[in-house]
């Protein structure tokens, strides 16, 4: 099925690229120009190339840093993804119950991020929040503020908890644009239930879940405010995930230059990682026998 | 290889309370073994209810199935051995050709050789066996319906197989190849065929014979040259043929007990009913000469030009009481000298291929009374 | 059928799951703080309707909520008619640089919002546009219009070609094919799309905080300002917590046929 080729269409995507570029193409510009220079007062600006490129990427705490946030972010996928794509499937497909559901699905996508990670601070407390008193009370010595792994699992309980829901609707859109005749040709055949998962939801879903995939990497890889009101980036620097940490460098240093360096970096390394996971999600979407012609979205 | 007997109603509502409420009314029928069966009748007529209701994928909310004497009723799609082929391809997208078709018998547990051997043979009958290897997905509309087709046949076991619009989002110039390869597979495998379709020519050139539907009901079931000649009902005369039927409204005349048609020219049969209508087929109506029993005096309005036939409109000359203005088409032979534009012409409207209706839209018998007539 | 039941035990615990934690936020919304502070208790034991006093009298809260819905209305206008002809263009076209200027879409997405903070605070400056509904609206554009692309090109090209080609073969015009035929077949891309650029402007802390200061100012910029004195302000956050729920609620409830009835591909 392959696509015409149609110059005009350009006309069709014109209004898309004014709104965005004039957002998003000055800004750039500056940015990259603040990156390459010591502006030590507003008439003062030195030119210094990649000198605040090299420090940053010399800098081991933002090694440490990088990993936990790899970690995180694995994690989450890890999760949330299958997670997600179960409560799709669980979820009603119509009536009053599908309402009710969605609605009661989505609440927790529209709270704002720092009252998300105020309530669950005083959720995880085990003096007055639910959670810690309830794990108190199976004799849990539990403590987000004192032990690691506990703050650990805490953010990866909020993030799954805020942000399962994003996986679960797209999924769930996805899978009601499903043909009932697909079903019911795959009752006539005599499939199973694991087969039509298999065969027909799974690979009609391929278009959703590459997007919720990167989605929540690129979300999750700039995750700030949550972890940051519940623990602080604690206990230590151990829920201290990359945008927190380069955020309290540049604060820190009060310093346009090394701060803007260190966006464009976290920029490039997001930038790095989507466009192998796109290209890899592609590809895998179009593998298997040779293929005649079928291409991917775009 | 199967016969199917219908003695069914169906409604989507909990409690129908009028007919209104039915997708289909009360009805018997019964599709004999092998036979080629196309139901026809335009939008919500309840010809999709039917077919899903043959399939199992719709339970009738009243009365019985039977596939061989068996009553199959409560019994789900997968356990008739009936095959369906819907409007846009079903294929599995991740699996090549082969895998397709070998889906249903390795859900049914069948040794991998004898899977092989049955796909190759499907594949052959549909042509198909050039793109075993090939993924699904990437073919051509009509060749993906040729594998849903395909997935019906591989079966042994099946007795039937229920089309739903199949050549629906076929290019049209392929259409007629895939009419043409189902009547093969039909001479060849002998299974009963069902076909539902809105497009008449599908139907009429498919089947051996056609149902025609319209709100619920089965309105005349018969060979397609039976539709054509005879319709039993003034829907099905309008909505066979392309023009359909030319339909005339006439009036008993009391004292003659003879009928007078509109327009004025009395005709020398007693037909009993009292308001009545005339109906007679555009390629059957002639010119001739104004002023004789059973023509008709109309003006040509229109004259079309289709290729091998021309097509006239004309609108009759005089007035009836109270009715509106009748427009008649005829359709006459390429080589047929054709009249001018705005001519007065003479319609014979009486003739072997005139029917007639009575006020219920039903046709009225041939032998009452002495009408010699259809 | 077995499969159903296991499918109703597995949501009955995910939604228990998804709503402790918001019915916590309720109950804290009904207590005073010191009662927050010092004692567990799963039902509030003195409920007290004064923090959402609060928020209905004080103009500093209330106004915050419509500001924002104000911002992120626009925006979601702006954002899904822009974006479903383009979506149309990348689903059913190929043409120069296409692939490039898809991905460059999705990399304004995933630009870090901290990138662009600098440049709109001086551009908008510039302009006038500062601590205005507008500005904030389309500064939200810049990660909304390629989420809404994004989503909508992948429901478009769920939808065969021959849809289109036949449509065209019946003389339909393509504005009117558009509307009245392919739209509804999308119906489930449009209606997650609507709620996605809804919640995601919602939420967005920083560059609405930075463009505005009093007129524009949203409910997400006042509700950081809940630390005084005597210290946090749960019971007043809580209560502006659970009422920040509301709207979006609202909007999903509309959009829910659109999600949920999906592929009625009737009889085209």
């Amino acid at each position: 099925m392959l696509k015409p080729v149609n110059q005009k269409a350009w006309w069709l995507v014109l209004p898309v690229i004014i709104c965005v570029a004039f957002s998003a193409i000055l800004p750039l510009m500056t940015v990259v120009n603040y990156s390459v220079q010591d502006i030590i007062s507003p008439e003062r600006r030195v030119f210094v190339g990649t000198e605040w490129f090299v420090s940053v990427l010399r800098d081991e705490d933002l090694h440490a840093a990088m990993l936990r946030q790899l970690a995180y972010s694995f994690a989450v996928l890890a999760i949330e993804v299958p997670l997600g794509i179960a409560l799709a499937l669980a979820m009603p497909a119509d009536g009053w119950r599908a309402s009710a559901t969605l609605v009661l699905v989505a609440l927790s996508l529209l709270i704002p991020w720092n009252v998300v990670g105020t309530i669950w601070q005083i959720f995880g407390r085990s003096d007055i929040g639910l959670l810690g008193a309830a794990l108190l009370a199976i004799g849990l010595d539990y403590s987000y503020t004192g032990n690691s792994t506990h703050a650990w699992l805490t953010v990866l309980a909020m993030d799954v908890w805020h942000w399962t829901p994003l996986v679960a609707l797209l999924c769930y859109a996805g899978l009601r644009a499903i043909p009932e005749a697909f079903y019911q040709a795959a009752r006539i055949d005599g499939a199973s239930r694991l087969a039509v998962f298999r065969y027909i939801q799974l690979p009609k879903l391929r278009g959703v879940l590459m997007i919720a995939v990167l989605l929540r990497f690129m979300d999750s890889f700039m995750i700030y405010t949550e972890p940051f009101v519940l623990t602080g980036g604690g206990p230590g620097n151990a829920t201290t995930f990359l945008s927190q940490y380069l955020t309290q460098k540049a604060v820190g240093q009060f310093d346009l230059g090394p701060a803007a360096a260190f966006s464009l970096i976290y920029f490039l390394i997001i930038l790095l990682f989507c466009f192998v996971l796109y290209n890899w999600m592609q590809r895998v979407g179009t593998a298997s026998a040779p293929a005649t012609g079928d291409r991917g979205s775009a | 290889m199967a016969r199917i007997q219908l003695d069914i109603a169906h409604s989507y509502r909990a409690n129908p309370q009028q007919e209104a409420d039915y997708a289909l009314l009360p009805l018997r029928q019964t599709f004999e073994d092998g036979g080629a069966y196309a139901l026809l009748g335009p939008s919500g007529c309840g010809k999709t209810t039917m077919l899903n209701i043959i399939s199992g994928l719709v339970n009738p909310s009243q009365g019985t199935v039977r596939f061989d004497e068996r009553d199959v009723t409560q019994l789900a799609p997968q356990q008739r051995n009936i095959a369906q082929v819907f409007q846009f391809p079903v294929v599995y997208d991740t699996m090549t050709v082969a895998q397709n078709l070998a889906f249903p018998l390795r859900n049914r547990g069948m040794n991998e050789a004898g899977v092989r051997a049955r796909v190759s043979v499907i594949a052959e009958m549909l042509d198909l066996s050039g793109q075993l290897d090939q993924r699904a997905a990437g073919l051509s509309a009509d060749q993906k319906q040729k594998i849903s087709l395909g997935r019906g046949l591989v079966r042994e076991d099946v007795g039937a197989v229920l089309f739903d619009e199949p050549l629906t989002v076929i290019d049209p110039h392929l259409k007629w190849q895939l009419r043409r390869k189902l009547k093969e597979i039909h001479r060849e495998l002998r299974l009963t065929l069902i076909y539902v379709t809105h497009d008449q020519v599908e139907a009429l050139t498919f089947a051996d014979s056609v149902l025609v539907m319209a709100r619920g009901r089965v309105v005349q079931s018969g060979s397609p040259s039976d539709l054509f000649e005879r319709p039993a009902h003034r829907f099905v005369g309008h909505f066979i043929g392309s023009p359909g039927m030319n339909f005339v409204p006439i009036q008993l005349l009391k004292s003659t007990s003879g009928a007078r048609v509109q327009g004025g020219a009395a005709v020398a049969t007693i037909v009993p009913s009292q308001t009545m209508t005339l109906g007679i087929r555009p390629e059957y109506l002639r010119l001739g000469p104004i002023d004789e029993p059973g023509v008709l005096r109309a003006r040509i309005s229109r004259i079309q030009d289709l290729g091998s036939s021309w097509l006239l409109s004309a609108r009759v000359d005089s007035q009836p009481a109270g009715g509106e203005e009748c427009l008649l088409r005829v359709r006459l032979e390429r080589s047929s000298a054709v009249p001018a534009e705005d001519e007065v012409v003479g319609l014979r409207i009486l003739g072997p291929h005139t029917c007639f209706y009575d006020a219920q839209d039903q046709r009225i018998a041939p032998d009452q009374e002495g009408a010699a007539r259809c | 059928m077995k499969e159903a039941r296991w499918r109703n035990v597995f949501l009955t615990i995910y939604l228990i799951f998804a709503l402790l934690p918001i019915y916590w936020m309720v109950n804290m919304s009904f207590r005073t703080n010191d009662d927050i502070l010092s004692s567990f208790s799963f039902f509030p034991k003195q409920l007290t309707w004064a923090n959402y006093a609060v928020i209905f009298t004080d103009p500093a809260w209330y106004s915050g909520y419509i500001n924002s819905l104000i911002y992120v209305a626009i925006n979601m206008v702006i954002s899904v008619t822009v974006a479903l002809p383009a979506a149309y263009a990348f689903s059913r076209y190929r043409f120069l640089g296409d692939r490039h200027v898809f991905f460059w879409l999705l990399t304004n997405r995933m630009t870090p919002p901290a990138i662009f903070l600098l440049p709109f605070f001086q551009l908008y400056s510039t302009v006038g546009l500062m601590d205005t509904h507008l500005a904030v609206a389309l500064a939200h554009l810049v990660f909304n219009v390629p989420l809404a692309v994004w989503i909508l090109e992948g429901f478009m090209s769920g939808i065969p070609r021959e849809i289109d080609e036949t449509a065209y073969i019946d003389g339909y015009t393509f504005p009117r094919f558009f509307l009245t035929i392919f739209l509804p077949l999308i119906k489930a891309g449009i209606g997650v799309t609507a709620f996605f650029c809804f919640m995601f402007s919602w939420v967005e802390l920083l560059l609405a905080r930075t463009l505005t200061s009093v007129d524009a100012k949203p409910i997400v910029a006042t509700m950081t300002r809940t630390v005084s004195a005597s210290g946090m302000d749960w019971a007043v956050l809580a209560a502006a917590g659970v009422l920040t729920i509301v709207p979006g609620a609202i909007v999903i409830w509309f959009v829910r046929h659109y999600i949920a009835k999906g592929f009625a591909m009737g009889r085209v």
